[in-house]
């Protein structure tokens, strides 16, 4: 079974919600929907206070070439555009909507037949999954369309589908792929078909046996596409790993993925390319999950983009009482929530509750050079160098030990037994060492 | 004693041949460098703080002696190690009003409650990375002291009390270290004024009124009475957020008093009743009919904060 090559961890195999199918979320009576949902220029408000809306609508157009439109979630009127709160508490420019009723636009495909022919040819693919908003869901939010156009340069060979959900806990591509199983496959021609390519991978983690098997059980019926299961490590699920762990490529250092060849697209994001393309459907709708090991519910949504996140956890039951931390992603990468009122956004992937003795850090002693976060490293750097230099505020020798190749996985911080905050340091680093070479005139 | 001789004078040759070499390669590749720089620098304070914008005190001489003093100024040395400066190198420099790094914000332990807990690296900049930061106001200081690891004069320290870093007037000598190290911008270099008096907005939440006060008892809400009432046009409003520029305030205090909040702060004043002194007296004597119109909003500030349960 393969998997990539260097580093890794192997943090608690908990997924506790898989058997949970996914559930409609009721909509809210108010929702907040970002501007900012994707990675790039947030969008510009195209709507006015009063204006009434439908679902599906655009409220949102992108501002440059790395941006995406923003589609209203639900209907009813437009109440304010202004900075909301995201869920760091940060001011955002956000539409807030009063919902009314539930009204779609016309031209969305609402019925629960899977169309399996593709009609739209390339062009139309790339065009109809920028208009639709379509952005990666497998944590970044990276507009898909800029992924579907590399640059002249590069020559894509193969899509990969990342079905690894390597974090622990979450569960909803999971779900996606149990339910959805022909969807993401469909998805995965399209995206092919997007790219001129003629090889598909589904890369699963072993963990998820039951997916493994539906999914290659209908496999077979789309050319080109092959189920790939992989041995269960963490991060498998970051881009680099999984191009790795299944075509056995790696990305240079600076390089972009595609330069091995190989475009990775989420198994959410392969679903919603699928109802973008084939039932004119933009991303409005996301899966998401709600679990930990002291939640009062162990579930999966298909939310509205918008939903204030207490209004889910209302509806789950409340905050339990021994919930010291609520993490929005998985407890490797995820944030942590300090605004519970926050909107959900297309990328929001889970709630997650953690306990107090889960959250808990434990004091920092001195680093004892056992080269643990070395072996972890899934980039091949080394984290206790790179805590010193940071610390010490010497950016050149940052630089030169590839600082900037971090990929923010932890599992340093998560395998360091003096537990010693390197991926706190490293971040900070990383960010100050990036500035500076941005700011540097190009050749 | 001929083998004595031979060899004192045989090294004494080679000694002036590679001497005349020596001096020869030297004048050769010789660096030229302008005496006024060395002299330059023995006039710097030598504390090497960067607060010039050059790398420390030698970069500021060289500077100073190719480029001219034009846009240089040491805050260290502030205007005395200038004028010697200038004497130096002949050239002319304009006094400046010596200046001090002040805090920005006022959100103590009291007026901003905590409503998150934080854990992990004591940085402001890897709280600001990661979150808005422990309390609702998102412009507030963070409390982990950036600013205190980056003052190289010791002039900056927390207060444990009300969790907010204090500057010594004494020792500031406005480098501006601190005011690059806080993540969130809150120190700023104003004029010290005469005395060491100041009026200045010790705020920078840019939420609207309401938001502000939730999160801050003390936050300016923009409200703009103190644009309203300052004579000297010295105070702006923009983006809730009232600012009030040094080089235009006289310090009549009326904004001190007419704010509901209490977010603008005077410093080193003299007590109030006493020292009555712009030449519109009148008009300002009327206006400082005082604590009252401070003592009023003070009892709705108990109303209007509804502090969320976490």
């Amino acid at each position: 079974m393969r998997t990539f090559r260097m580093g890794g961890v192997h943090p608690a195999d908990k997924k506790i919600s898989k058997d949970a199918q996914i559930e409609k979320l009721p909509v809210p009576k108010m929702v907040y929907i970002s501007m900012a949902q994707h990675l790039g220029a947030p969008a510009a408000p195209c709507v006015a206070v009063g204006d009434k809306v439908k679902v599906g609508q655009v409220i949102g157009t992108p501002t440059g070439f790395v941006s995406a439109p923003v589609h209203s979630s639900v209907s009813g009127t437009v109440k304010a555009i202004g900075m909301v709160n995201d869920l760091a508490k940060r001011p955002v420019n956000t539409i807030t909507i009063e919902v009314e009723g539930d009204e779609w636009m016309e031209d969305i495909d609402r019925t629960p037949d899977i169309v399996r022919e593709i009609k739209l040819d390339k062009k139309d693919i790339v065009e109809r999954i920028k208009a639709c908003g379509v952005v990666g869901l497998g944590g970044a939010t990276f507009p898909t369309n800029v992924k579907l156009s590399p640059p002249p340069t590069a020559k894509p060979t193969c899509v990969i589908i990342n079905g690894a959900e390597c974090e622990p806990y979450l569960t909803s591509d999971y779900r996606v792929m149990m339910e959805m199983p022909e969807q993401v496959l469909i998805g995965g021609t399209i995206l092919m078909k997007a790219l001129g390519v003629g090889k598909c991978y589904v890369g699963i983690e072993e963990n998820k046996p039951e997916a493994i098997k539906k999914l290659s059980a209908l496999a077979p019926k789309y050319p080109g596409v092959e189920i790939v299961p992989l041995k269960k490590k963490y991060p498998q699920g970051g881009e680099k790993q999984l191009i790795d762990a299944v075509i056995r490529k790696r990305v240079p250092s600076m390089g972009l993925p595609v330069d091995t060849g190989a475009v990775v697209q989420n198994v959410g994001t392969a679903f919603a390319v699928y109802e973008a393309v084939q039932k004119n459907k933009p991303l409005f709708e996301g899966v998401m999950t709600v679990t930990g090991d002291c939640s009062k519910a162990q579930r999966n949504f298909l939310h509205r983009v918008g939903t204030p996140l207490s209004y889910i956890m209302e509806y789950c039951g409340g905050i339990p009482e021994d919930a010291a931390k609520i993490i929005s992603g998985g407890p490797m990468m995820g944030k942590a929530v300090s605004n519970i009122d926050a909107p959900t956004l297309k990328g929001t992937s889970s709630i997650l509750y953690m306990t107090e003795a889960q959250t808990k850090r434990k004091p920092e002693s001195n680093c004892i050079r056992c080269g643990k976060c070395v072996g972890a490293c899934p980039m091949g750097l080394e984290p206790y160098l790179l805590n010193k230099l940071g610390r010490a505020g010497m950016m050149d020798e940052l630089e030169q030990h590839h600082v900037y190749d971090c990929i923010e996985c932890g599992c340093c911080s998560f395998t360091c037994p003096a537990y010693i905050p390197l991926l706190d340091t490293i971040r900070q680093s990383k960010a100050a060492v990036m500035k500076i070479m941005k700011s540097r005139p190009k050749k | 004693m001929n083998t004595i001789i031979f060899t004192v004078a045989t090294l004494a040759i080679l000694g002036l041949l590679l001497a005349i070499v020596l001096y020869i390669v030297a004048q050769k590749f010789k660096v030229e460098e302008d005496p006024r720089i060395d002299i330059v620098e023995s006039l710097m304070p030598g504390a090497n703080c960067g607060g010039c914008g050059k790398a420390g005190c030698r970069a500021f001489a060289e500077s100073a002696v190719k480029e001219g003093l034009d846009n240089l100024f040491c805050p260290v040395g502030g205007n005395a190690v200038m004028q010697k400066v200038a004497e130096a190198l002949g050239q002319k420099v304009e006094a400046k009003e010596p200046q001090v790094a002040v805090l920005r914000c006022n959100g103590n332990c009291e007026k901003r409650k905590k409503t998150t807990r934080y854990e992990g690296v004591a940085s402001c900049a890897t709280v600001a990375s990661l979150y808005a930061g422990e309390t609702d106001c998102a412009f507030g200081c963070l409390g982990y002291g950036d600013c205190v690891a980056a003052c190289k004069f010791d002039a900056i320290r927390i207060n444990e009390k009300t969790g907010l870093p204090e500057v010594d007037e004494e020792k500031c000598t406005a480098c501006g270290a601190c005011t690059r190290a806080c993540p969130k911008l809150l120190l700023e270099l104003r004029n010290k004024g005469p005395k060491g008096r100041r009026v200045f907005v010790a705020c920078r939440n840019k939420d609207k009124g309401a938001v502000a006060r939730k999160a801050c008892l003390s936050a300016c809400i923009g409200c703009g009475k103190c644009a309203k009432v300052c004579p000297f046009e010295a105070i702006t409003v923009e983006n809730n957020l009232a600012y009030i520029d040094f080089t235009k305030c006289r310090m009549c205090r009326k904004c001190v008093a007419e704010c509901p909040t209490g977010a603008i702060h005077e410093v080193n004043m003299p007590p109030r009743p006493a020292a009555v002194k712009p030449a519109a007296a009148t008009p300002a004597a009327a206006a400082q009919a005082k604590p009252a119109p401070a003592a009023k909003p003070e009892e709705k500030k108990v109303e209007i904060p509804v502090q969320k349960s976490e």
